[in-house]
């Protein structure tokens, strides 16, 4: 189903980018995707469309900007009402936009504090990311997702930074499995969707992408 | 059945007052509670157990935290008076946007950049302004030739960004600088949003936030 030109710049190891991709595949829009050379050189259309940022995601809707993953996410899902990823209860609603912006301001930064450290501060790091997993398995409780029964918002905000976890276990020598079963689970349930397993990468190549990354900023 | 609204703020915050206005736009009732942020109470610690932060809006006893999502969820239950988001799509992805730059740059440079302005001297200092009006100048640009940034009413990127004017007096003396002079378009944007009973009532006297800054600065050992 679609509804006009959808185009999403993105580029592949962004967890950014996968929230756009994930929600466009779960309304079933069709789009096309145009990969971001951001180790070179960013086009012209990345540039003109998202001048304040100039990242990835941009979602292009006839030719329409929309920047910002979380705010991408939205727009998807009130231009394409179908299925919801938002719960109708304003309520829920204000409680599943706090849990992602939370998402959002711990857990990237919190996970890439482990590469980006060693020895005490990497401890203290990794305790930390832990701690935002534990908190989020306390959100999640005895849910299969963090939308209820369905897949939903949370989710799509949450899972792409999964993708990034074995990088980060790799660093730290610790097992978010051992840690937070629970939050583990929730992992698995999602890259069993066919929207998720379609858009996340292969582990290894964003743990590859990570130890170049480490490389290049002098972290090793 | 009557509803409960509970506001718990601290007097200068721009992100309560941001709340406040749209409280008053709408016309909604609400019990005021006022925290000590230097001494948190045990309803604020409950209500905002992740973040222990103001505001915090409690409706019918359910808490909802961060300003731009307390906006949000006053918008979708009292939807039928004065709208703060639009109804199109798109046009709320840009709302949602540039009240998500005051948020991450503007507020960041006003607040804590910003309070780079009184807490430090110099090169520092000199930085600070210079980002801080680089960021103003962004949103002039996104205001262009409209008398609010929602349009012929005020909306969401109003209410995001309107707060920090009663701040500007603050920074313009420690920092020894005038906005008005590097901004002037945003600045009659701000008293247009003041001669709105919603914005004058929720924003406090610029010399009364400047005291607090000057008390800041003492508790901060900063002269």
């Amino acid at each position: 189903m679609s509804k006009g030109e959808v185009v999403l710049l993105y580029f592949w190891v962004s967890p950014f980018a996968m929230r756009a991709k994930i929600a466009l595949e779960e309304k079933g829009v069709e789009y096309e995707a145009r990969e971001e050379d951001l180790l070179g050189t960013k086009s012209e259309l990345l540039l003109s469309s998202n001048p304040i940022y100039k990242k990835v995601p941009v979602l292009l809707h006839n030719g329409k900007a929309v920047c910002e993953s979380s705010i991408v996410v939205s727009y998807i899902d009130e231009a394409w009402p179908s299925p919801p990823l938002l719960p109708s209860c304003p309520y829920e609603r204000s409680q599943a936009r706090f849990w992602a912006d939370f998402i959002d301001k711990k857990v990237f930064e919190g996970g890439n504090s482990i590469w980006r450290s060693k020895g005490e501060a990497q401890e203290v790091a990794i305790k930390e990311f832990i701690e935002t997993l534990k908190l989020l398995e306390g959100v999640l409780g005895e849910k299969d997702f963090f939308g209820g029964d369905s897949f939903g918002f949370v989710d799509i905000i949450a899972i792409p930074l999964a993708s990034w976890f074995y990088a980060y276990e790799q660093f730290g020598s610790f097992k978010v499995e051992e840690e937070c079963p629970k939050f583990s689970a929730w992992m698995k349930r999602c890259m069993e969707r066919e929207t998720v397993a379609k858009v996340i990468p292969d582990l290894t190549k964003v743990y590859e992408f990570v130890c170049m990354m480490r490389k290049m900023y002098g972290f090793e | 059945m009557a509803d409960e609204v509970v506001l718990l703020d601290f007097w200068p915050s721009p992100f309560g007052m941001r709340v406040r206005i749209v409280l008053a736009e709408k016309g909604i009732k609400y019990e005021y509670k006022e925290e000590n942020l230097w001494d948190k109470g045990p309803l604020l610690l409950k209500m905002n157990p992740v973040h222990k932060k103001i505001p915090v809006l409690i409706h019918n006893g359910k808490p909802i935290c961060e300003s731009l999502i307390m906006v949000q969820y006053i918008d979708e239950v009292w939807k039928d008076e004065s709208p703060i988001l639009p109804s199109d799509p798109y046009q709320r992805a840009q709302a949602r946007f540039w009240a998500d730059f005051v948020d991450k740059k503007a507020s960041f440079s006003i607040y804590s950049v910003g309070t780079k302005v009184w807490m430090t001297k110099g090169e520092e200092q000199e930085t600070a302004k210079k980002e801080f009006i680089e960021c103003l100048k962004l949103l002039e640009g996104e205001l262009g030739d409209k008398p609010y940034f929602g349009g012929q009413n005020i909306g969401f990127v109003d209410v995001a960004l309107v707060p920090f004017y009663c701040w500007f007096y603050a920074f313009e003396t420690c920092g020894n600088f005038s906005i008005e002079a590097e901004c002037p378009t945003l600045i009659g944007w701000a008293k247009r949003c003041m001669e709105k009973e919603s914005v004058s009532n929720s924003l406090h006297d610029q010399h009364k936030i400047y005291g607090f800054v000057l008390e800041l600065k003492k508790r901060f050992g900063i002269e």
